[in-house]
C-alpha cells in the first residue's frame, strides 16, 4: 500500500498527480528547483522539498536529487508523471532498489520501447503493423539506395536513439538520399551520441492517433479506445482528441487489439500509449470526397510510451476513469477494476495546450509574469475542465516548457466540445505573456477542423489562423484601455470630478498626443465614433458601430489588458519623455583636475560599459580615474601616458553603443 | 462619537425653459460671442504660423504649448492664464503675447508653468507679455505654486523696449522674492535666454540646460567683439555644455529637448511638495442642471433681466445652495456651496446694488473671512443705485461698507464675470483692481465706467450744458455722429476680448467649463494656507 507518495515531476502534471492521490488519502511530497519555489504543486503538496540548481537536468533529471529528496520524506513510493525521468530505466531501477514503489510500468518495458528501432522490431513480432523500414549499417552509398528502393519513397531518414525531430531527413527522391543519410548521421551523432539511422517510408499528411492501453500486474489488459493528435506544431500536440473522427467502432476494435497485443507481449504493467499513423482513406481511394465517408484503411505502429500521455485527459473525460488513480491501483498490485467489454466511450472530449509562446513569431516562447489568470468552468452544459500549470501572480520559467494549461472539453459531440472549449479560451483573462489561445480558438472554430479534416499538416495548410482576426475592434479595447488607464491615474486627483482627462481651457487646444503600443503596433487614438460609459479603473462599457462591449481593464507594470468576454488584448502607452541613450553624442568623461595621465586604459573601436574605468589622472599625489558614463564605444583617446592636462579637458569621446 | 444629523442643503431650482423663445435666442447669442473668442484663441493655438512652426519642428525643437503638454502629467488639466493677451492690439502681431502661462499638475504637483513661445517672434517679450509674466508670478506668489519657465527668449522686442524695460525688470525680482518665500523656481532652458533674460535662469533655484541649444550669456558675440574685442562663438560663450561644466549655472544638463523635460518633472518630483491648505471638504457631486444651459445663462437683451442662480445651480456641487438673507436686500444674492468640494461663499448679482445689498454683501464677507471660506464673487452689475433718495439714504456710507470689507477681506477671492461690469459696482463685487486670486470672464462680458449709451449720453448732456452756458447753438447733427462714436468706442473697448486682451482678467471661458474653471482654480488657491482678515478699516456707519 503506498502512503506517501513522491511526485517527480512540476506543473499541471504534478498538481495532477497530487489531487489524484489526494483523494485516495495518501499523502503527496513535491520536489521543486529554485525557479519553482513559488509554484503552486509545492504549495499543493503535504510535504516539498528543494532541489539545488535550476535547469531541469540539475534538478527534475537528477535522480540522485530526487531520491534523496524521497528519503528525507520518507515517501513510498515515486510517481514521475510524463517526461523528465518517467521513461528512465534507470531511474526506475534505482526506485525499486531503494525499496519504493515505481508508478509505472516494468524497467524492462520501458528499455525494449526506448529504442526505436528495436520496439519497431518487437511490434512487428507482435503482429502490429509497421511501415516498412532498412537499417543502415554500411556506409555504401550502393547500400542505401538498395534500402531506399526495399522501404519506397518518400522515406523519412531516421535516427535510432533519441527523438522528436532530431536527427531526421525528409528524402522524396532517391538521388536526395546520399546527403540526408550524411547529414542525418551527423546530427544524430552531435545529438545522441550514436550515429545509427534508419530509412522509413513517409506518409504524406497522415493522421497520428495512438490507443491507451492499461495492464495489471496480473496479466490483465485492456485498452481504452483512441486518441486522435494530428495537430501538431514541431512535433508537438497541440490539440488531442478522443474519439477520432474517423476512427469506426471496427477499427477501434482492430487497433485497441493490436495495441493489447503488444503490450502482452511486453508483459505490461500500467499506463501506456501506443503511437499510430493512420492514413486516411482518402490517400487509398480517389473517390473518398466526402470526411463523412472516409473510411481509414491503414495504420502503421510509430511508438509506444511507457508513461501517461499529456493528453490522457480526453480518455478519462470519454470513458469516465481516472487514470492517475488508476495507475496507484497497478502500482500497489490491484487488479484492474473492469474488463474490456466494460468500457465504452461517451461523447466526446477535445483537450488543447496552452503555451506561453507567439504563434505570430514562430511559436517562440514568452517567458514572464502571469499577472492575471482567471477563467471559468461553471455555467457550461458541458465539462470544461482546466489543468493549470500556473496561477495568478505565476511565472513562466525560460528554463522548461512553458505550458500555462491543459484545457479540456467534453460534451456529447465533437461539436459542442469544441464550441464549449473555445468559448472557455476566449473568456479566459490571461495577462502577461504572448500565449497561443487564439490560435487554439481559432482552430476550434475553423470549418475544416469541424469537418474532421486534421491531419499532420494541418497547421502548415492554416498558416492564417496564427494570426486570426481580433475578436473586438481593436478601437474598442484602445478606448477602454485609454479611459480606463486614465481613470485610475487619476484615482487619487481630487480634481478628478472637475475637469475631463487632459481639459484645456483654450477652446480649440487639442488634447496632448499620447502614443500606445498595441497588438498591431503604435498608435495615436482616434477614438471618434466611439460612446464610453461607467468608466472605471476597472472596465467600461463602450460602444463602437451600435454594439456594446463590456471591457474589463486591468492594469500591470503599466499595461492595460483589456478583456470583454471575446477579445482580449494588452495596451501600453510609449514613454513620452524616454530618457535618453546617455552614450548617444556624448563628449566622453573630462578631467575633473589639472594633473597628468597615469593610465590609458581603453583603445579606439573598444566597447566599454558605463562605470568603466577609461583613464587614470594623478593629480595632487592622488589618483583620479575618469569612467564611463554609459554603455558606448571608444570614439577617439584624446590623451597618452604622461602627458598633463587641462581640468575639464575632454580625455575621451564616446559614442553610442551598436 | 455619536452619529450626527447631517442636515440636508437647499438644492436650487432652475427658472429656464429650455423651450422659450428667450432660451434660444439667449443660446444663440452666446455661442455667436464663442465663436468670435474661437477666432482669438485659433490664432493663439497657431503660435508664430504655420511656416514658423514648421521650421522650427524641422529643426528638432517644440513649441510652447508642445512643450507645456509634455511637462504636465498626462491627463492633466491646464487651467491657462491671459491666453488672450494682446488680443486688444489691432493687429494681434504677438499672439498670447508669446507666452504660454498657465496652472497644471506636474509630478503631481499644481505648479505654474511659464513658457516662451518661440516661433512668435523668436520669443521675445512685448510690454502686455511682461503685464502677462508678471501676473503668472503673482498668482503663483499668492497660492504659493511652484514655478517652473521653459525659456526660449529672444529677449526685450527691442523697438517696442520703451514700453517694457523698465517695468520688466520686476520678473526677476519676482522670481527670487518667491524662491525666498519658499516658493521652488525652477528654469528649463531650451535655447537662447540673454541679456536680462539670462537672469531668468540665474535667479531660479533649480536649472536645466538642453545641450546644444541652451545659449545663456549677458553679452552675445556681437556685443563682446564691440566691448572687449574678443572673438567668440554662441557655445563657448554661453552654451550648456560650458555653464553644466564651468560656470555651474546650469545644475542639469539635458540630452535634448524632452530629456530636459523629464528632468524638469524629476525635479518638481523631489520637492516633497505638500499644498498648505484644508483642500476640499465636502461632497463633490457634480451640479443636477446640465453645464449645457449655461450657455441661455445671460440674456442676450440688455434689459431683461435674469436670475444668477440659474447659473449657481449649474456650477455648484449638487446644485446646493444655503443662502444668506435670501429675504433681504435681494438683488445680491448671498449664501454658502461648494465646487468640487471646496466650500465657497458666493455673491452674486441678481440686480443693481442697493443700501442693503452693500450691507448684506459686507456682512457676508465677513463671516466668510471669520470661517476662513474663500468667496466667489458673480458679477452682473451695472452698478450702485442712483437718485436723490438713495444719496439721501446713504448709499454710499454703504457701498463704502462693501468696499471696506472686500478690499480688507483676506480669504482668496474668484470672479467670474458673466454679463455687465459697469461703475463701482465692479469694485464692490472685486474687481480686478481688489486683487481677487483670480477673475474669469464669459464671452458676452461688458465691462466699463458705464454702458456706452449712457456714457455717450452724459457726454451729450453735459456738451449741451456747456454750449447752453456758452450761449452757442447745439447741432444736432453732430451730436447724433458724436454720440455714435462714443458709444462704438465703448464698445469696442469694453468687450470680453479686448478686456482679456489687455489683462483685466486671467480668461474667456466657455460658459459651460465654468465649474472646471473654478473648481481648478479653488484648487490652486488651496495650495496655500486659507486665513480670513481679523480687521477690517473702521466701518461708516
Amino acid at each position: 500500500m503506498i502512503s506517501t507518495l513522491l511526485v517527480a515531476n512540476r506543473g499541471e502534471i504534478a498538481r495532477r498527480v497530487i489531487r489524484a492521490a489526494r483523494a485516495q488519502g495518501v499523502r503527496t511530497v513535491a520536489i521543486y528547483s529554485e525557479p519553482d519555489a513559488d509554484a503552486p504543486h509545492v504549495a499543493e503538496a503535504d510535504r516539498a522539498v528543494a532541489l539545488r540548481g535550476s535547469t531541469s537536468a540539475e534538478t527534475y533529471l537528477d535522480a540522485p536529487q530526487v531520491l534523496a529528496a524521497a528519503r528525507a520524506t520518507g515517501a513510498d513510493a515515486v510517481h514521475p508523471g510524463y517526461g523528465f525521468l518517467s521513461e528512465n530505466a534507470a531511474f526506475a531501477r534505482a526506485c525499486t532498489a531503494a525499496g519504493l514503489t515505481w508508478v509505472g510500468p516494468d524497467p524492462a518495458s520501458i528499455e525494449a520501447m526506448g529504442v526505436k528501432h528495436t520496439a519497431k522490431a518487437l511490434a512487428r513480432e507482435a503482429g502490429v503493423p509497421t511501415l516498412p523500414d532498412a537499417l543502415l549499417d554500411t556506409d555504401d552509398p550502393a547500400d542505401w539506395a538498395r534500402a531506399g528502393e526495399h522501404v519506397g519513397f518518400p522515406l523519412l531518414v531516421k535516427a535510432s536513439a533519441g527523438g522528436g525531430g532530431s536527427g531526421m531527413r525528409e528524402v522524396r527522391a532517391a538521388d536526395e538520399l546520399p546527403d540526408a543519410v550524411r547529414s542525418a548521421r551527423a546530427e544524430a551523432a552531435r545529438s545522441f551520441g550514436d550515429d545509427t539511422v534508419f530509412l522509413e517510408r513517409l506518409l504524406d499528411a497522415p493522421r497520428h492517433v495512438e490507443i491507451q492501453v492499461l495492464g495489471d500486474a496480473h496479466g490483465h489488459v485492456v485498452h481504452l479506445g483512441e486518441r486522435e493528435c494530428s495537430i501538431q506544431r514541431r512535433h508537438q500536440k497541440v490539440v488531442e482528441e478522443a474519439p477520432s473522427p474517423v476512427v469506426s467502432p471496427e477499427l477501434r476494435e482492430r487497433m485497441g487489439a493490436t495495441a493489447v497485443a503488444l503490450a502482452e507481449k511486453l508483459g505490461y504493467v500500467g499506463a501506456g500509449t501506443v503511437e499510430f499513423l493512420v492514413e486516411d482513406a482518402e490517400f487509398l481511394a480517389s473517390d473518398a470526397s466526402d470526411a463523412a465517408s472516409l473510411a481509414p484503411a491503414a495504420f502503421y505502429f510509430l511508438e509506444m510510451n511507457t508513461r501517461l500521455q499529456v493528453e490522457h485527459p480526453v480518455t478519462e473525460e470519454v470513458y469516465g476513469v481516472d487514470l492517475v488513480a488508476l495507475q496507484l491501483g497497478i502500482a500497489e498490485g490491484a487488479p484492474l477494476p473492469f474488463a474490456q467489454a466494460d468500457v465504452v466511450p461517451r461523447g466526446h472530449a477535445i483537450e488543447v495546450r496552452l503555451y506561453a509562446e507567439d504563434p505570430a513569431a514562430g511559436d517562440r516562447p514568452s517567458p514572464g509574469t502571469l499577472h492575471r489568470y482567471r477563467h471559468n468552468s461553471s455555467g457550461y452544459d458541458d465539462t470544461l475542465r482546466w489543468e493549470d500549470a500556473l496561477g495568478t501572480h505565476g511565472e513562466v520559467s525560460a528554463f522548461y516548457d512553458p505550458m500555462i494549461a491543459k484545457v479540456i472539453a467534453h460534451a456529447p459531440t465533437r461539436t459542442a466540445a469544441a464550441r464549449t472549449l473555445a468559448a472557455g479560451l476566449a473568456q479566459a483573462e490571461i495577462h502577461g505573456p504572448a500565449t497561443n489561445r487564439d490560435l487554439l480558438v481559432a482552430v476550434l472554430r475553423d470549418p475544416d477542423f469541424l469537418a474532421g479534416e486534421t491531419r499532420t499538416d494541418f497547421l502548415d495548410h492554416h498558416d492564417a489562423l496564427r494570426t486570426p482576426e481580433p475578436a473586438t475592434p481593436r478601437v474598442v479595447h484602445l478606448a477602454a484601455a485609454v479611459a480606463c488607464t486614465s481613470a485610475a491615474r487619476r484615482q487619487h486627483d481630487p480634481l478628478r470630478d472637475l475637469a475631463p482627462p487632459g481639459w484645456r481651457l483654450l477652446r480649440g487646444a487639442p488634447r496632448p498626443a499620447i502614443t500606445w503600443a498595441g497588438p498591431d503596433g503604435e498608435v495615436t487614438p482616434d477614438l471618434d465614433g466611439v460612446e464610453l460609459r461607467d468608466v472605471t479603473p476597472h472596465g467600461a462599457r463602450v460602444t463602437h458601430a451600435g454594439v456594446e462591449y463590456r471591457c474589463r481593464v486591468a492594469h500591470h507594470d503599466g499595461t492595460a489588458f483589456v478583456d470583454d468576454g471575446e477579445g482580449h488584448s494588452a495596451w501600453r502607452e510609449v514613454p513620452r519623455l524616454p530618457a535618453p541613450d546617455a552614450a548617444a553624442g556624448g563628449a566622453g568623461p573630462v578631467s575633473e583636475v589639472p594633473g597628468t595621465v597615469v593610465e590609458v586604459l581603453v583603445q579606439e573601436g573598444e566597447h566599454v560599459v558605463a562605470g568603466q574605468k577609461l583613464v587614470v589622472l594623478e593629480a595632487m599625489k592622488m589618483e583620479h580615474p575618469a569612467l564611463a558614463a554609459a554603455d558606448g564605444v571608444v570614439e577617439t583617446v584624446h590623451v597618452a601616458v604622461g602627458q598633463y592636462v587641462e581640468a575639464h579637458a575632454t580625455l575621451v569621446t564616446l559614442g553610442a553603443a551598436e | 462619537m455619536t452619529l450626527q444629523e447631517i442636515t440636508p442643503s437647499a438644492v436650487l431650482g432652475s427658472r429656464l425653459d429650455p423651450s422659450s423663445p428667450e432660451y434660444a435666442a439667449d443660446r444663440a447669442a452666446m455661442l455667436d460671442a464663442l465663436a468670435g473668442v474661437d477666432e482669438v484663441a485659433a490664432t493663439v493655438l497657431a503660435a508664430g504660423g504655420a511656416k514658423y512652426v514648421d521650421r522650427h519642428h524641422a529643426r528638432g525643437r517644440l513649441t510652447a504649448r508642445e512643450r507645456v503638454d509634455l511637462l504636465l502629467d498626462p491627463d492633466a488639466a491646464f487651467l491657462e492664464i491671459g491666453a488672450l493677451a494682446g488680443a486688444h492690439e489691432p493687429d494681434l502681431t504677438t499672439p498670447g503675447a508669446g507666452l504660454v502661462v498657465g496652472i497644471g499638475a506636474v509630478s503631481g504637483v499644481e505648479c505654474m508653468v511659464v513658457a516662451n513661445e518661440p516661433t512668435v517672434k523668436g520669443g521675445s517679450i512685448t510690454p502686455i507679455g511682461v503685464t502677462k509674466q508678471l501676473r503668472a508670478l503673482e498668482i503663483a506668489e499668492r497660492n504659493r505654486l511652484p514655478v517652473v519657465a521653459l525659456v526660449e527668449s529672444g529677449g526685450a522686442d527691442l523697438p517696442r523696449q520703451a514700453d517694457l524695460f523698465v517695468p520688466g525688470g520686476r520678473t526677476f525680482r519676482e522670481m527670487t522674492r518667491l524662491s525666498a518665500a519658499g516658493i521652488p523656481t525652477i528654469a528649463v532652458v531650451f535655447g537662447s535666454s540673454t541679456a536680462g533674460g539670462a537672469y531668468m535662469p540665474g535667479m531660479s533655484e533649480y536649472t536645466v540646460f538642453v545641450r546644444g541649444q541652451a545659449t545663456v550669456y549677458l553679452g552675445g558675440p556681437p556685443l563682446v567683439k564691440m566691448a572687449i574685442n574678443e572673438d567668440v562663438d554662441d557655445e563657448t560663450l554661453g552654451g550648456a555644455e560650458m555653464h553644466a561644466r564651468e560656470s555651474g549655472l546650469a545644475d542639469h544638463l539635458a540630452a535634448d529637448e524632452r530629456d530636459a523635460l523629464r528632468i524638469g518633472r524629476r525635479i518638481v518630483a523631489d520637492l516633497g511638495w505638500r499644498k498648505a491648505g484644508p483642500g476640499p471638504s465636502l461632497p463633490a457631486d457634480p451640479p443636477l442642471r446640465p453645464a449645457e444651459e449655461l450657455l441661455a445663462c445671460a440674456a442676450s437683451d440688455a434689459k431683461r433681466s435674469v436670475e444668477v442662480r440659474d447659473v449657481l445651480a449649474r456650477v455648484l456641487d449638487g446644485s446646493r445652495f444655503d443662502e444668506h438673507k435670501p429675504l433681504y436686500g435681494t438683488t445680491l444674492v448671498c449664501g454658502w456651496g461648494s465646487i468640487g468640494g471646496f466650500p465657497v461663499g458666493v455673491l452674486a448679482n441678481n440686480g443693481i446694488l442697493f443700501s442693503e445689498e452693500s450691507q448684506k454683501g459686507a456682512q457676508f464677507v465677513q463671516l466668510a473671512n471669520a470661517r476662513s471660506i474663500p468667496l466667489l464673487f458673480v458679477q452682473n452689475i451695472t452698478g450702485f443705485m442712483v437718485g436723490s433718495a438713495y444719496e439721501r439714504g446713504g448709499i454710499i456710507k454703504d457701498g463704502a461698507k462693501l468696499i471696506n470689507a472686500v478690499s480688507n477681506s483676506e480669504v482668496p477671492h474668484l470672479t467670474l464675470m458673466v454679463g455687465a461690469s459697469y461703475g463701482a459696482g465692479n469694485y464692490g463685487m472685486s474687481g480686478r483692481a481688489y486683487d481677487p486670486r483670480f477673475v474669469f470672464t464669459w464671452p458676452n462680458h461688458r465691462i466699463a465706467v458705464m454702458g456706452g449709451t449712457q456714457l455717450a449720453g452724459v457726454m451729450s448732456m453735459v456738451q449741451r450744458r456747456s454750449a447752453e452756458r456758452a450761449g452757442r447753438s447745439y447741432d444736432e447733427d453732430t451730436d447724433r455722429a458724436t454720440r455714435k462714436a462714443i458709444e462704438d468706442g465703448v464698445e469696442a473697448q469694453s468687450n470680453a476680448v479686448y478686456a482679456s486682451g489687455r489683462m483685466w482678467d486671467d480668461g474667456v471661458i466657455d460658459p459651460r467649463d465654468t465649474r472646471t474653471v473654478l473648481g481648478l482654480a479653488l484648487s490652486a488657491v488651496h495650495s496655500a494656507p486659507i486665513t480670513g482678515a481679523t480687521r477690517f478699516a473702521p466701518f461708516r456707519m
